[in-house]
């Protein structure tokens, strides 16, 4: 008897299968109004110590800018975050509850945090079209992907992001045949299409002539506020441009915080960044 | 790709949308290449069945034998092109899966050979009789059931690309040394199955078969079935593959092989994509030995060594990579020139071919297929100047 009620039980017309239910990215708990917590965090390669204890809180919708010299630990965090690199010891956290070490990139990319690279990575062999494409929002499975057709709604949404990255002209070119500058918006592009919350952009201006730079300037600033943006760059003109709050590395650790005009008073900073590029 | 059908591609500048769309449909020439591969195919074999001896149009036994073979090594090409051309993965370890197909199909016609063999016991294959066994091992259980054999064709080169790849995709072993590894995988299953203990025949493998369903394999008509059998699963594994690259999974396997990073942080996670490929194509590697085996008439542990798996390469290399059909046309070439070649001159051969992968490496990097397509480019140049 107890086997037909369970049969019954399972077999109810009014409940969804656990396996069925369609299973939703976990929501990103920013009710303290910051959306990345970096604590504690160190890192050694060989006995360097690329990361040392390093403290970084961003606020959620914030555009952030990361500076330092070579070596300061700006693309090792970057790694870290992204999960490309395993830290010895400390805590990241997407929002309050989401833990991000541990997890691998691919999870870590679904969960919301799109990456640039410092050299502009898009896929060469294929269309400007395809290269979103293959970014967008979509279910990351095998099957998924294999049947996947495009509807008029991501047609647009593709149409959309190529006129922000304006590159509509350019649409049906391979990617590898863009110049320098358009690979780096192509590459933003691509993060954009697949909505994240958080982007980590590493450096990019770098090989870009002044007027490209003015206007990845302004691609970014709009970018602020619906996404969280986190930019690494060298180029201080660049940074003062478009930075509200700018966080200085050094050897691994924070050495200070603040608005552009607060840093470039900073002594500490003076002495060992700024001063060293005067 | 799908989007060029879409309406609103006008936008493009005109010249930029011919130009695509003409690489485009080179690609595509899945029409002309299966009424070749199936026009051949039924030429052959109406001659061979109803044109007399003696007519000058008559095609031997001989010929649509070799016609099979070749197709069956097509098929082993194409296999080897679904993972190098199109994800960057240098498997030098197919022959592996093409011979545990072969030897799957064997195990088959072995037990169908009953009290024919020279032993003339029913239940024991010959070389086992030899050996003193006096029963089947498990291992060759069900294997006297053709679907069974069928369904090993399939289960053990399969399962054998998933653990194999699932090891080497999770630790991220790329390049030359996964290259290295699936040469020292066909070794030793090659070292292996030269043992007699394992029960696969060891040095003499698996032969003298005698039928195939109830039909004797010495007949015209079982080759000539065996052949259209070939075509057909060729076409078919042709016609599949490309739908699966003209897909948007086809454009990210591309993607993984040029840039494998990206892929990784755009979310997908590439190492499953790399064993799902590994271990199609592991399958269409073992299909094709299966459909090899009956038309040579035998299955041995030198099918297994590790030069032949180089020399699929050299076939995919020549006819093109990335393409599908240059790998098909590239097989189908090479194994004509061996034939022609180590009749005429057998010592040279191997030099032979040595120097034509070199020559197509500098001169033609992109294949004999890559001659085309530069051609057309060339044209399509021509034609937006004037």
């Amino acid at each position: 008897m107890t086997m037909l009620d369970d049969v019954r039980h399972t077999m109810r017309r009014d409940q969804v299968w656990p396996f069925l239910i369609e299973k939703q990215p976990p929501n990103i708990d920013v009710s303290h109004n910051v959306i990345l917590y970096v604590e504690g965090l160190s890192v050694s390669f060989d006995g360097f110590q690329a990361l040392n204890n390093l403290n970084l809180y961003v606020n959620d919708g914030e555009l952030r800018c990361l500076i330092g010299a070579n070596g300061a630990g700006k693309t090792t965090l970057m790694d870290v975050i992204t999960g490309k690199t395993q830290a010895d010891s400390g805590q990241v956290y997407f929002g309050q509850t989401i833990d991000l070490l541990g997890k691998d990139e691919a999870d870590i990319a679904q969960l919301g945090v799109g990456r640039k690279f410092q050299k502009p990575t898009v896929f060469e062999a294929q269309s400007v079209f395809s290269n979103l494409e293959l970014a967008m929002k979509a279910n990351r499975g095998i099957l998924p992907t294999l049947l996947a057709r495009l509807t008029a709604a991501q047609f647009d949404r593709i149409d959309e992001v190529l006129e922000t990255i304006g590159l509509k002209e350019q649409r049906l070119m391979l990617a590898g045949a863009l110049s320098h500058g358009q690979k780096q918006w192509l590459e933003i592009g691509m993060l954009l299409i697949a909505d994240p919350r958080l982007l980590l952009i590493d450096e990019p201006v770098a090989g870009m002539t002044a007027q490209e730079t003015e206007r990845t300037a302004e691609l970014l600033t709009s970018l602020a506020g619906e996404h969280t943006v986190v930019v690494v760059e060298h180029d201080m003109e660049f940074v003062r441009s478009i930075a509200k709050t700018v966080t200085v590395l050094h050897q691994g650790s924070v050495l200070a915080e603040g608005t552009m005009q607060e840093i470039q008073n900073d002594p500490a900073v003076i002495e060992v960044y700024l001063g060293e590029s005067d | 790709m799908t989007f060029l059908a879409q309406p609103d591609v006008n936008l493009a500048p005109k010249t930029l949308t011919q130009r695509f769309s003409a690489l485009h449909e080179l690609r595509d020439k899945a029409p002309l290449f299966l009424s070749l591969l199936f026009g051949v195919t039924l030429y052959a074999s109406l001659c061979n069945l109803y044109v007399p001896e003696n007519s000058i149009f008559h095609v031997s036994t001989y010929t649509i034998t070799l016609l099979g073979k070749y197709l069956s090594f097509a098929l082993l090409a194409l296999a080897v092109d679904v993972v190098w051309g199109y994800c960057g993965i240098l498997s030098l370890g197919h022959g592996a899966f093409f011979a545990l197909g072969g030897y799957a199909m064997g195990m088959y016609l072995m037990r169908q050979i009953g009290d024919r063999g020279v032993y003339a016991n029913p239940d024991l294959p010959d070389f086992m009789v030899f050996l003193n066994w006096t029963e089947i091992p498990w291992f060759w259980q069900g294997f006297d059931q053709f679907w069974f054999a069928m369904v090993m064709v399939l289960l053990v080169p399969g399962v054998l690309a998933f653990v194999f790849g699932w090891l080497a995709f999770r630790s991220r072993v790329t390049g030359v040394y996964f290259s290295i590894m699936t040469q020292a995988l066909t070794y030793a299953l090659m070292l292996a199955f030269f043992r007699n203990e394992m029960g696969f025949g060891g040095n003499n493998g698996l032969t003298d078969f005698k039928d195939l369903l109830g039909f004797n394999l010495q007949a015209d008509s079982t080759r000539v079935a065996l052949l259209i059998c070939t075509s057909v699963i060729l076409g078919l594994a042709y016609v599949f593959s490309q739908w699966i690259m003209n897909s948007k999974l086809g454009r990210l396997i591309v993607g993984v092989r040029d840039a494998e990073p990206r892929a990784r942080f755009l979310g997908y996670k590439t190492e499953n994509y790399k064993v799902w490929l590994f271990v199609y194509s592991g399958m269409l590697a073992a299909i094709a030995g299966a459909l090899y085996v009956p038309q040579v008439g035998i299955i041995n542990p030198g099918e297994f060594s590790p030069i032949n798996s180089i020399e699929v390469v050299v076939w995919v290399a020549v006819g093109g990579r990335g393409t599908l059909y240059g790998a098909i046309v590239g097989a189908l070439l090479i194994n004509y020139a061996k034939t022609r070649f180590t009749a005429i001159f057998p010592e040279a051969w191997l030099f032979a071919l040595g120097a034509l992968f070199v020559a197509v490496t500098v001169f033609l990097p992109q294949g004999l297929m890559g001659l085309i397509k530069r051609n057309d480019v060339e044209n399509n140049d021509v034609e937006k100047t004037q």
